[in-house]
């Protein structure tokens, strides 16, 4: 149980796929700007990351390696992604057609997030079980999410101050997650595995 | 374990719950130990036609025409609303607009009597057996004499006034804090006409049959507790309970004294019926006395007129329409230079930027202060430094550096996420503010924003439904019309053109 | 050789399974109609003016929606309407073409009435009324200000009248401080972004 916690809590902080792994970055820009599309976006991460690191494994475990089929890995989970990536559009466009519109180019744009390919990729790489995989790649997201309700808060505060012209919009944003990042870092070597 | 006891001694009401937040402001009261004169009659009273919450009124009388004081002069429309009687005897000279006391400086419908200093009267007839009168008809008295909540939200106090079977009132509470500093017109109240409000309570209690009922004042004010205590002795009314309350301000705003005394909150957006309270004014509970005991309707009451820059303050019976220079005049303070007028008390009052207005019913307080001192309190805005003490202070519980923000930026529907209609503009935010920023200034403009945006939404939604409506008849009338015609055809194939012409006249 | 059977086979067959759920989900998720024309429509003042070039607010709304028209026609919403559009369709906002007049209210002056019956025909939200060859009035309280009744009066007997101020509409301007007006700079900064 411990490690499942461990797992998590260095998912979600530790290891931030965000700002300590920078990978993610797009999206973590891109839908910030306001707190209800960084909501909206992160469940939609949540939902594909979680699922996809679930059907990784399954499809590396039981498919993969029995086949010795390695060198398809990355086609693999790709295909995975994508047909997860049109399923959560597909749900959004039906049931919120607002989200849908803010999310926008985003949205189809998770297929190529780097964070959701990553976390399948890092993950089947640690060969760990079942549960923990899962668990793994649903702390991902979450850390993922966390930051980016995070940041988008910031941003809109940040909108109301009177930013000096030359760093307004993307720049103070780029410094701000700077910032972020470093005092993510204040977490590193919280959890030794 | 202080703790532990303080809640007990709250529970059995040995201690008052207190609200959140509020300030402790510096008193002022100049005119705490002086007694209500009556002012003295204008040549001229201005009657505006709405001086209540709700609809204004329409006038009944011609120019030219006499009337007495009391005579009703201008009708209530609608439900929420308060009519308007002559304050004095004599002749309606006009009726026209004039500036009233608003912030917009805009103007009203105005009733013009000159008094003929007659002071002939009309009264109701009086009642003396209150007690054995339907409450209906008591609440129909209330309403026909005009009175609306005299502690400056001129609520027409009839609504309240009402036993209803859903939200039963198990609670009056009688305020008597008057915690905005100089004022002290329900001070003086208390002390000369404690016998009038106890009379005036008793009625509101027979009304909504309230099993309890609380009189609260505050401590800057023994003299008033002991006056009080003596009168509900006297008028034999022992359950009656004389609350002392630690002097805080707002403390005096309907929802934070019912909290303060029940420890229940009145919920966002909700009365304080809806927790089984009711609250009025000891000024409204001598008006209501006066209107059932004596059948005599609102056409005065006690002002403060006070201020370092007033010559003579002091507490006034003013006739409503009296115009607010002469009232000044009268106390001696004629040269208005560097001198802020202030309608109301100095927390939540508006400055006067014309004194030509008239005392309306809202009218509480008359303050003259010297130019400096308001301008130091109200210097440039510096930005926020997030010191917190707003939020400390709200008694409402809000953010308002956050939300001023949002209203600054104009972002309403965030501000509205911010529960900014739960603001009560008591001032407290904007009075610690450090940085002085003019925060209820902000909130007074995001609600104002916020309410047009409303009123054009429901407008355009309504002209949509309008629009949708007339299609829908083109549309209805286009077949009826091709019905008809395939009717006629087929009646009699070789019809003649001409009919077929006019039944189309007729139709378009 | 069986390396790639089983590589090409594999692959097809997951495939295939995607293939075969998205298409169900298809089916689960159609979206009928546009959802989003119903929300424009709301935001839109329904002035029913066509000073957008399209003959109503809901046509003009269908425009918008399906990105044939700007967001920025609306005339009488002013840059709030067109900033409301820009967000909900998640465009970047134009700047506005014409600025907003202020609130009018179409009135007939009786006297020269003829009783014809064209301006009741071309009011779009039925807010005058009259009957052939009887004075025509318009119901001020349902007047969008739209002017479509002022060209066809062959007698020239609307005026358009400033919509007239009230008290209880009247609301508290911002407070005059350098940083209110800093906010308000952002906010047109935003708006003119185009």
């Amino acid at each position: 149980m411990t490690e499942f916690a461990l797992i998590l809590v260095s998912a979600v902080l530790v290891n931030n796929y965000v700002l300590t792994k920078f990978l993610g970055i797009c999206p973590f820009l891109g839908v910030s700007g306001k707190l209800e599309t960084a909501i909206g976006m992160s469940f939609a991460v949540m939902f594909v990351m979680t699922l996809a690191s679930t059907a990784s494994w399954l499809v590396q475990t039981y498919i993969l390696v029995p086949l010795d089929l390695l060198y398809l890995q990355t086609i693999f989970f790709i295909l995975i992604i994508a047909s997860l990536v049109q399923f959560i559009e597909m749900m959004i466009h039906k049931t919120s057609p607002v989200l849908y519109q803010a999310l926008g180019i985003f949205l189809p744009l998770i297929t190529t997030n780097c964070a959701v390919l990553g976390v399948a990729l890092l993950n089947v790489q640690q060969e760990q079980g079942f549960i923990s995989s899962v668990l793994y790649g649903f702390g991902a997201a979450l850390g993922f999410a966390l930051v980016l309700v995070l940041f988008s808060g910031l941003r809109e505060r940040i909108d109301y101050a009177p930013v000096p012209a030359v760093f307004k919009g993307s720049p103070v944003a780029l410094i701000t997650a700077g910032m972020m990042s470093l005092a993510f870092m204040g977490f590193s070597g919280l959890v030794k595995l | 374990m202080p703790a532990l006891l303080k809640n007990l001694s709250r529970k059995l009401g040995m201690m008052p719950f207190g609200f959140h937040g509020g300030v402790e402001v510096d008193q002022r009261k100049l005119t705490a130990s002086m007694a209500i004169e009556d002012c003295a009659l204008s040549p001229v009273l201005i009657l505006p036609m709405k001086q209540h919450i709700g609809e204004a009124c329409t006038p009944l009388v011609h120019v030219g025409d006499y009337v007495k004081r009391g005579q009703k002069i201008a009708r209530a429309e609608g439900y929420v609303a308060a009519p308007v009687h002559a304050s004095a005897s004599g002749k309606v000279v006009k009726i026209e607009e004039h500036r009233i006391a608003h912030p917009s400086g805009m103007g009203l419908p105005c009733i013009f009597i000159e008094p003929d200093g007659d002071d002939a009267s009309e009264t109701l007839e009086p009642w003396e057996d209150w007690a054995e009168r339907d409450p209906g008809e008591l609440r129909e008295r209330i309403r026909m004499c005009g009175l609306v909540g005299l502690g400056g939200a001129v609520f027409p106090t009839f609504i309240k006034l009402v036993r209803d079977q859903r939200h039963a009132v198990e609670t009056v509470i009688l305020n008597g804090i008057e915690c905005e500093p100089y004022l002290t017109t329900d001070h003086r109240l208390m002390l000369e006409h404690a016998d009038e409000i106890v009379a005036g309570l008793a009625i509101i209690r027979h009304m909504v049959g309230a099993r309890e009922a609380v009189i609260a004042i505050e401590d800057n004010k023994p003299d008033a507790v002991e006056t009080m205590r003596r009168a509900v002795v006297a008028a034999g009314l022992e359950d009656v309970r004389v609350t002392v309350m630690p002097t805080r301000y707002p403390q005096g705003s309907e929802k934070q004294l019912i909290q303060a005394i029940t420890g229940r909150e009145v919920p966002a957006g909700k009365l304080p019926v809806h927790i089984g309270v009711l609250c009025q004014n000891v000024g409204t509970a001598q008006a209501v006395f006066h209107a059932v005991r004596h059948g005599r309707p609102l056409t005065e009451r006690v002002v403060t007129v006070s201020g370092e820059a007033v010559p003579r303050p002091g507490n006034l019976r003013i006739p409503f329409g009296t115009p607010v220079r002469f009232v000044l005049a009268g106390r001696g303070l004629e040269d208005l230079n560097d001198i802020h007028i202030i309608h109301g008390g100095p927390m939540m009052g508006e400055r006067l930027r014309n004194i030509d207005v008239p005392v309306v019913k809202a009218t509480n307080g008359l303050l003259a202060v010297p130019e400096p001192q308001m301008s130091s309190m109200q210097s440039s805005e510096q930005p926020c430094i997030r010191c917190g003490h707003c939020s400390e202070v709200c008694p409402v519980m809000l953010v308002p550096n956050l939300l001023a923000d949002h209203c600054r930026n104009d972002e309403f529907t965030r501000a509205e996420q911010y529960q900014l209609f739960d603001c009560i503009e008591c001032g407290c935010c904007s009075y610690v503010c450090p940085s002085t920023i003019p925060l209820v200034h902000y909130f007074r403009y995001g609600k104002g924003q916020l309410a047009q945006i409303r009123r054009s939404e429901a407008f355009a939604e309504e002209s949509r439904l309008r629009s949708e409506a007339r299609e829908q008849r083109l549309e209805r009338e286009k077949q009826a019309k091709a019905a008809r015609r395939s009717r006629v055809r087929k009646t009699h194939a070789p019809a003649e053109p001409s009919d077929n012409n006019a039944t189309g006249k007729e139709e378009s | 050789m069986t390396q790639f059977v089983a590589a090409v086979s594999s692959l097809g067959a997951f495939a295939l399974v995607a293939g075969i759920i998205l298409a169900i989900a298809q089916k689960a998720f159609r979206v009928e109609g546009d959802p989003m024309v119903e929300k424009i429509d709301a935001l839109l003042p329904q002035t029913q003016c066509g000073q957008c070039g399209y003959p109503g607010c809901k046509p003009y709304a269908e425009a918008v929606a399906s990105g044939e028209a700007d967001v920025n026609h609306c005339v009488p919403g002013g840059e709030r309407t067109m900033l409301q559009i820009a967000d909900l369709m998640g465009v970047e906002p134009k700047s506005l073409e014409e600025e907003a007049a202020a609130p009018m209210l179409a009135f007939i002056r009786e006297d020269e009435c003829i009783g014809c019956t064209l301006c009741i025909k071309a009011c779009p939200v039925d807010a005058i009324v009259g009957a052939p060859k009887q004075y025509h009035t318009v119901i001020a309280d349902h007047c969008t200000g739209c002017t479509l009744c002022v060209e066809p009066c062959p007698v020239d007997c609307i005026d358009m009248l400033l919509k007239p101020e009230l008290i209880e509409h009247w609301a508290w301007p911002l407070p005059d401080t350098t940083r209110a007006r800093l906010g308000q700079e952002r906010r047109s900064q935003h708006a003119g972004a185009a």
